[in-house]
């Protein structure tokens, strides 16, 4: 097998085995990507000469003693996470050329393990979109068919990852940006309980749904980045402050007696027959390893998208406010006055997605309408909260298909942003609810992977785990995508 | 509770002033078309009866949390200012703000 193909947990066994080093694995990732990067374009920019010094650093560590399940292990980043030192964009022409001057919690605990970091990966912009057809900077193509869009936002980690242009990645997922694209590129993609892993270092875009989530080839790689990444920190005040469990020690614990919901209005019209099939298929993978499915309703289903979407732009509105070409990013050069600078800046730099969606929460946030639309929303987002947590009471996890079709054409739904929308209508009450998610493999469908969801209680990343686990030992998904 | 069918040009011209955003008039013709849009189907939730439902801002477990007022190492101003587009000494430049 190649090493770039290695999950990170066999590379591992191979580090500590001294059958492979640090600096081997990273310079056949290297290869990899120079190999297939130009095809796929998962990253923004690679720091190769760094990752190769993280490398040998990670090899010295190793012979010194030192032991980590992530020490060595080459990783790609998504560019809306600060990285030290390396230029973050968040797949916008207003922070090109940005550097940021400190690291996010989450990469900075990457680093401290050991981890070693390729670079970053590309994004819709600001992480608002469900393809990376969003970024500044051109689009992710997906490795299993380069005409097609990998998900989003954070489809440059997820094709990264399918592709074996890294071991492992982070993303984030706001509305459903890590597990959407992990469907489409056919590898697992966890988002955590709200508040399990810290946001210091994330550029904000919705401050109440915004989570740092592992993209990796298999359950054991996500449950091993979660360990490393998750836990309070003081430098997000709404990080929780519950112990992390060893993730790692969820995973074999198989799936006898655990009950299993299946929400009867995730069985919509618009998922593709497919889809379908698979995730009725996984289920019968689990009853036949001793789970209890059930089905469960969560009424206010339809009511998330529109949720959302009233939300997540008035957070963004707030939180994209600070991109003004003062302190810094892209600054309009031709202005007379400070307003100039404001408006010009913003108007010059951000993409169209990014103005309808600040545009958006500002009118819903304004005089006059901020009770009918976000007032409003916010009230529905404790209905669909509700409805989650009446479902958990009767069972362990909830099942469900990640997207409702298979990843889509480039340019298909880029001329109708409602359309777009509807991509993450299985992934969006997740995030309104706080609630971790998992996507795995479940099948293919021309060639096209399909991704199963299972969705736990807040901060049963365990049992979310373990479900999934169970799943993915009992079937054989993992393949390398055709390039 | 006013939820106007279709956004007008002034509207939008008002929301991209609230946002400070400079627009063309292509981009105010068209993102007026598509905000109406989204508007038009969020308008949804006003087929539930929220009267006695409490918002949810967010749903962190977390309350007022606080740490004790103590010093501590944060940026020094040349981390902090060395991606200022104008910098001029431990200050950023800005073009004028009163006439």
């Amino acid at each position: 097998m190649h090493p770039y193909a290695l999950t990170i947990h066999e590379a591992a066994e191979l580090l500590a085995d001294g059958r492979i080093t640090a600096v081997g694995l990273t310079e056949a990732v290297l290869a990899r990507i120079a190999a297939v990067d130009g095809r796929v374009h998962a990253y923004l920019r690679v720091a190769a000469e760094d990752a190769l010094a993280q490398a040998a650093e990670a090899d010295r560590r190793r012979a010194a003693g030192e032991h980590h399940p992530l020490l060595g292990i080459p990783l790609a980043i998504k560019d809306v996470l600060c990285t030290a030192g390396l230029e973050t964009t968040c797949g916008s022409r207003i922070l090109e050329g940005f550097v940021p001057p400190y690291s996010a919690t989450a990469v900075a605990r990457l680093r401290a393990a050991g981890a070693v970091l390729l670079g970053k990966t590309n994004t819709d912009e600001f992480a608002m979109g469900s393809s990376t057809e969003n970024s500044a900077y051109g689009p992710t193509h997906n490795p299993w068919d380069l005409d097609r869009v990998p998900g989003g936002s954070s489809g440059g980690s997820a094709a990264a990852v399918a592709a074996g242009e890294c071991l492992g990645a982070l993303g984030s997922d706001t509305g459903g940006s890590v597990r959407q694209p992990a469907a489409h590129c056919g590898v697992v993609g966890l988002k955590p309980t709200y508040g399990r892993v810290s946001r210091y270092g994330l550029v904000a875009f919705a401050s109440s749904l915004d989570q740092v989530g592992p993209l990796a080839r298999d359950v054991t790689d996500c449950a091993l980045l979660l360990e490393a990444i998750a836990g309070h920190d003081p430098l997000d005040a709404t990080s929780s402050e519950r112990p992390v469990p060893a993730y790692r020690r969820a995973l074999g614990r198989g799936v006898e007696g655990l009950r299993i919901g299946v929400p009867r209005e995730y069985l919509v019209e618009g998922t593709q027959a497919e889809v379908a099939a698979a995730v009725e298929a996984a289920l019968d993978v689990w009853r036949g390893l001793g789970a209890e499915i059930l089905e469960v309703s969560l009424p206010h289903t339809e009511y998330a998208l529109p949720t959302y979407y009233l939300l997540a732009p008035a957070e963004a509105s707030s939180n994209l406010a600070r991109y003004d070409g003062v302190r810094y990013g892209y600054s309009h050069p031709e202005v007379r006055e400070m307003w100039d600078t404001f408006y010009r800046t913003r108007g010059a730099a951000f993409g169209p997605e990014v103005k309808r969606r600040i545009m958006l929460g500002t009118y819903a946030l304004s005089a006059g309408y901020y009770d009918a639309y976000y007032l409003k929303a916010q009230q529905v987002r404790t209905l669909i909260k509700g409805d989650f947590d009446r479902a958990l009471e009767r069972c362990d996890v909830l099942v469900a298909p990640t997207t409702p079709t298979t990843a889509f054409r480039l340019g298909e739904k880029t001329a109708d942003p409602l359309e777009m929308y509807l991509s993450d209508v299985f992934t969006l009450s997740l995030n309104l609810a706080g609630l971790p998610g998992i996507s795995v493999p479940c099948g293919f469908s021309g060639g096209l992977p399909i991704g199963v969801q299972v969705i736990g209680g807040a901060f049963q990343e365990e049992i979310v785990l373990q479900a999934a686990h169970a799943y993915e030992q009992a079937t054989a998904w993992r393949r390398t995508p055709p390039l | 509770m006013p939820m106007p069918t279709r956004l007008t040009r002034e509207e939008v011209l008002h929301i991209a002033d609230l946002a400070k955003l400079a627009l063309t008039e292509d981009e105010v013709a068209l993102y007026g078309e598509q905000l109406s849009d989204i508007l038009a189907h969020a308008e949804a939730l006003n087929r539930l009866d929220t009267a006695s439902i409490p918002p949810t801002a967010h749903v962190t477990e977390t309350r007022n949390v606080y740490r004790e007022d103590v010093p501590r190492q944060s940026l020094r101003p040349d981390e902090a200012l060395a991606n200022a587009p104008d910098r001029q000494d431990d200050w950023v430049r800005v073009r004028a703000v009163f006439e």
